[in-house]
């Protein structure tokens, strides 16, 4: 059977020092949600410079008449800024979708007793697969 | 048997589409991060190859199906941790239906992003 579980408002900012293994990755699993979907909406807009780009739109980039789109995504990728957010997005993406497979097993009877293991084994592969990435998400920023 | 827990009513239509979409989104999501960062990188994007890759029935068809079920995935979470930090009456209504529209409003830009790409619905 299912049940509820009360976990109080999270918002009383002073219970934190109470939390175990699982209201963290409660709270990180919501978090990363929120990222996510907020950076698809944002995406979207992005790459949405493909459809005047389509329609033959230019644009001055690097010395020349490029299309919108490639003009676009280029000079985005020039920021250092966006590289690192970038790399912030592959962190949120990748503990999303292993605590994620947590969840799922946990959901499908597998694993409950210990949800707390598989959470800082999220964390630990979260952080160790960021920084494998970050040479390939950051070069030719510099 | 383990205690189930969960943070939806289980065993509803919602509760399952949430996770069946959560299944996919794993898969495709990390093909989507392999193949735009580490096969291809994200500096070289050029129109032209992101059109090629369009063309294609099946990536295109990937990425439609992509869209819709990250937009049903992110949409109905965000829905339902509002509902679990107590919205309720009214206030969810008016929720439920902005959320409703802001995933047309994107399901319909990313259509039509696609279609850019793709010249069109891909038939080959």
């Amino acid at each position: 059977m299912s049940q509820s579980y009360n976990r109080g408002l999270i918002e009383d900012f002073s219970r934190w020092r109470e939390f175990e293994a699982g209201m963290w990755a409660w709270i990180f699993h919501k978090f990363t949600g929120w990222v996510l979907i907020g950076y698809l909406f944002t995406h979207i807009a992005v790459l949405s410079t493909a459809i005047p780009a389509a329609d033959g739109a230019t644009m001055m980039f690097q010395g020349s008449q490029t299309d919108v789109f490639t003009g676009t995504i280029v000079s985005l990728e020039g920021l250092l800024l966006v590289r690192l957010l970038e790399v912030g997005l592959l962190a949120v993406a990748v503990f999303h979708m292993l605590n994620g497979t947590r969840l799922l097993l946990v959901d499908l009877g597998v694993g409950l007793e210990a949800q707390d293991k598989s959470f800082y084994a999220s964390l630990i592969l979260t952080g160790a697969i960021t920084v494998a990435s970050v040479p390939t998400f950051i070069a030719g920023a510099f | 048997m383990a205690e189930r827990y969960s943070s939806f009513n289980s065993g509803g239509r919602m509760w399952l589409l949430q996770r069946v979409t959560a299944a996919f989104l794993l898969v495709v999501l990390a093909f989507h991060f392999f193949l735009l960062h580490f096969v291809h990188h994200a500096d070289e994007v050029t129109l032209a190859a992101s059109s090629a890759r369009m063309e294609q029935l099946s990536y295109y068809s990937l990425m439609v199906l992509f869209l819709v079920t990250a937009t049903f995935h992110g949409v109905n979470g965000v829905y339902n941790a509002l509902v679990n930090q107590g919205l309720t009456g009214t206030k969810r209504t008016v929720v439920k239906w902005t959320l409703v529209a802001a995933s047309v409003v994107l399901l319909f830009q990313g259509i039509r992003t696609a279609n850019a790409w793709a010249g069109g619905f891909p038939l080959l």
